[in-house]
């Protein structure tokens, strides 16, 4: 898979973007060195990548992430250490974006380096069966509002259509008309589209840029 | 295949809402809950409906009470913290007898506390919360899907017997996602509320919502008539599950995230032999006294699974008049039990067993 040195995941909150983050890092790490993921969540205390910090760093994989994140002090700080995702160009980084327009606040003070630069992929995570993007115009709002807030236009679309436990592969398949009329109205690409384990096993072949995911935060 | 979405159980709240013809949203935002809040702001005004951000709790209850007079279905929300402040006007409320709904996704606590979930709030629902003699109707879901239904129920309950009804839910059900098929949820059409302050069109007396009365016998009667309520409601509205209780001689009791850990707990130990199963208070006011009480002289031990330091557990012995043993499994300020501590629970139960 091609990429660039930045790599932003943003969407609506619950689409996904810190399991696809995580999953992207992994794999950016077996291709080259020095990968970082960073969480720039300014909204959600919980399902952070901290939860992961071990796996993380069993990967050799740098996170950059809050202090207080997953911690019971609930304030909307940013590490100071993000900072070398913009000063430090050997490094090849995926950030994971908070939520919504407010999360992509966060982005605001990174945006002109990142821009400037130019080597930077911006993806959109969607998923059709959250109550707030399951229309194309509702999904392409949110897109709108988070492009405004961020300040960073979006490059690429990346479909995370999912029910949970109760997805299915017939499920995924049918969300490709989803993210297709999403991508037309927007004139973006479909990068991937994601499917866990056995669903992403059936899919194979069945469908362009297949992200397989590992399940990374285990709720039961 | 039905209609689903992937909710988290504060947005399943939220859209359920809508879907029982709430239009108006009165809140201030806290951690574990605001999604409920975010959720409103963004759809009510596409709906043509109310959501307010409230300078402060006790405004925002004080509004749910001035949309309430009106006769329309009103809600607000909060976590722990925030219903304290609220009490005051869930008191008002009661002493109105005006329909609300609210909802309590609750936080580690006492005072601040925590932003972990917390089931520590038990007593405060179900004794009322603030001053005075009253009841809320008080809801406890166990999954994403029960948060929406029991949503619809609360304002049903609400607005039959005129009084608040609460979903007592705690962080992990507010945030976790599931699929939720929101078709299947059927609203039954509100009642009239013909003693509603609407306007009089010049053709009868007008109404007057109050909760202050100044003349003890009248307050006492009133007193007396909101109880006779209350035994209706006991009669009629008690809901629970029993998980494998046909055969079971040791009893858990736990409701919210607590008993689907208990459940886990359940099925590990009945593969060892031991009969334990599950009674799941869904209302914990009214609390499910006649099934917890069928099962004295069959169970010998209960087992109270709790997110608290303790408080239904009060309940599961005043039902079944302290003639079992009684053992309280918990964890407390934002910590969820185990499956493995339950199941210790129970083996350590079933060793002592009948006596």
């Amino acid at each position: 898979m091609d990429f660039k040195r930045i790599t932003l995941f943003c969407g609506h909150y619950g689409s996904g973007k810190t399991n696809i983050a995580l999953n992207y890092a992994y794999l950016l790490r077996k291709e080259t060195e020095k990968v970082v993921i960073a969480d720039l969540d300014i909204v959600n205390p919980y399902f952070r990548t901290g939860d992961s910090a071990d796996d993380l760093k069993a990967r050799d994989i740098r996170l950059i992430i809050s202090p207080y994140a997953g911690s019971n002090v609930d304030i909307p700080a940013l590490p100071q250490e993000m900072y070398a995702i913009t000063d430090d160009p050997s490094l090849t980084c995926v950030i994971d974006v908070g939520g919504d327009d407010r999360g992509a606040l966060a982005l605001g003070r990174l945006a002109p380096a990142i821009l400037e630069e130019n080597n930077y992929e911006m993806l959109f995570v969607i998923n059709g069966n959250r109550p707030l993007t399951r229309t194309v115009e509702d999904t392409v709002e949110v897109m709108r509002e988070i492009e405004y807030a961020g300040g960073i236009p979006f490059t690429a679309i990346v479909n995370n259509t999912n029910l949970g436990r109760e997805t299915t592969a017939e499920g995924v398949l049918a969300s490709e008309e989803y993210a297709k009329a999403v991508s037309e109205q927007t004139g973006l690409p479909i990068k991937m589209t994601c499917a866990f384990g056995t669903v992403a096993r059936e899919l194979e072949g069945k469908i362009p840029h297949l992200f397989p995911l590992e399940l990374q935060s285990k709720i039961e | 295949m039905a209609n689903k979405v992937l909710m988290k159980g504060n947005e399943a709240i939220a859209e359920a809402a809508i879907i029982a013809g709430c239009r108006h949203y009165f809140g201030y935002p806290i951690t574990p809950q605001t999604e409920i809040a975010a959720y409103m702001a963004k759809k009510m005004p596409k709906i043509g409906g109310t959501f307010l951000q409230a300078e402060s709790e006790i405004a925002a209850i004080n509004m749910v009470y001035g949309v309430a007079s009106t006769g329309h279905r009103v809600m607000t929300s909060s976590s722990s913290p925030g219903i304290s402040l609220k009490s005051e006007g869930l008191s008002y409320l009661a002493g109105a007898d005006m329909p609300a709904f609210v909802v309590n996704v609750q936080r580690g606590g006492p005072g601040l506390g925590g932003i972990q979930p917390s089931q520590a709030d038990y007593f405060q629902s179900t004794r009322g919360g603030g001053h005075g003699d009253y009841h809320m109707i008080v809801l406890a879901p166990a999954s994403v899907e029960e948060m929406a239904a029991l949503t619809v129920k609360g304002f049903e309950l609400a607005d039959e017997y005129r009084m608040t009804s609460m979903i007592l839910a705690d962080g992990t059900i507010g945030q976790m996602m599931e699929p939720v098929d929101l078709d299947g949820l059927k609203v039954n059409p509100a009642p009239e509320k013909p003693w509603a302050t609407v306007g009089t069109d010049c053709k009868r007396f007008h109404n007057i919502t109050n909760s202050l009365s100044l003349v003890p016998t009248e307050l006492e009667q009133q007193n007396f008539d909101r109880y006779k309520k209350y035994d209706v409601i006991k009669e009629k509205e008690v809901m629970y599950e029993e998980y494998m209780m046909d055969d079971a001689e040791i009893c858990i009791v736990a409701f919210g995230i607590a008993s689907r850990v208990s459940k886990n707990a359940i099925n590990e130990a009945r593969k060892k032999g031991i009969k334990v199963g599950l009674i799941r208070p869904i209302t914990l006011w009214p609390f499910p006294e006649k099934v917890l009480h069928d099962t004295v002289g069959k169970c010998h031990t209960y087992i109270s699974v709790e997110m608290s330091m303790g408080q239904m557990i009060e309940d599961v012995k005043l039902s079944t008049e302290c003639r079992g043993k009684y053992v309280l499994c918990n964890r407390a300020g934002g910590m969820i039990p185990s499956p493995e501590q339950v199941l210790a629970a129970i083996e350590e139960a079933n060793k002592g067993g009948a006596k």
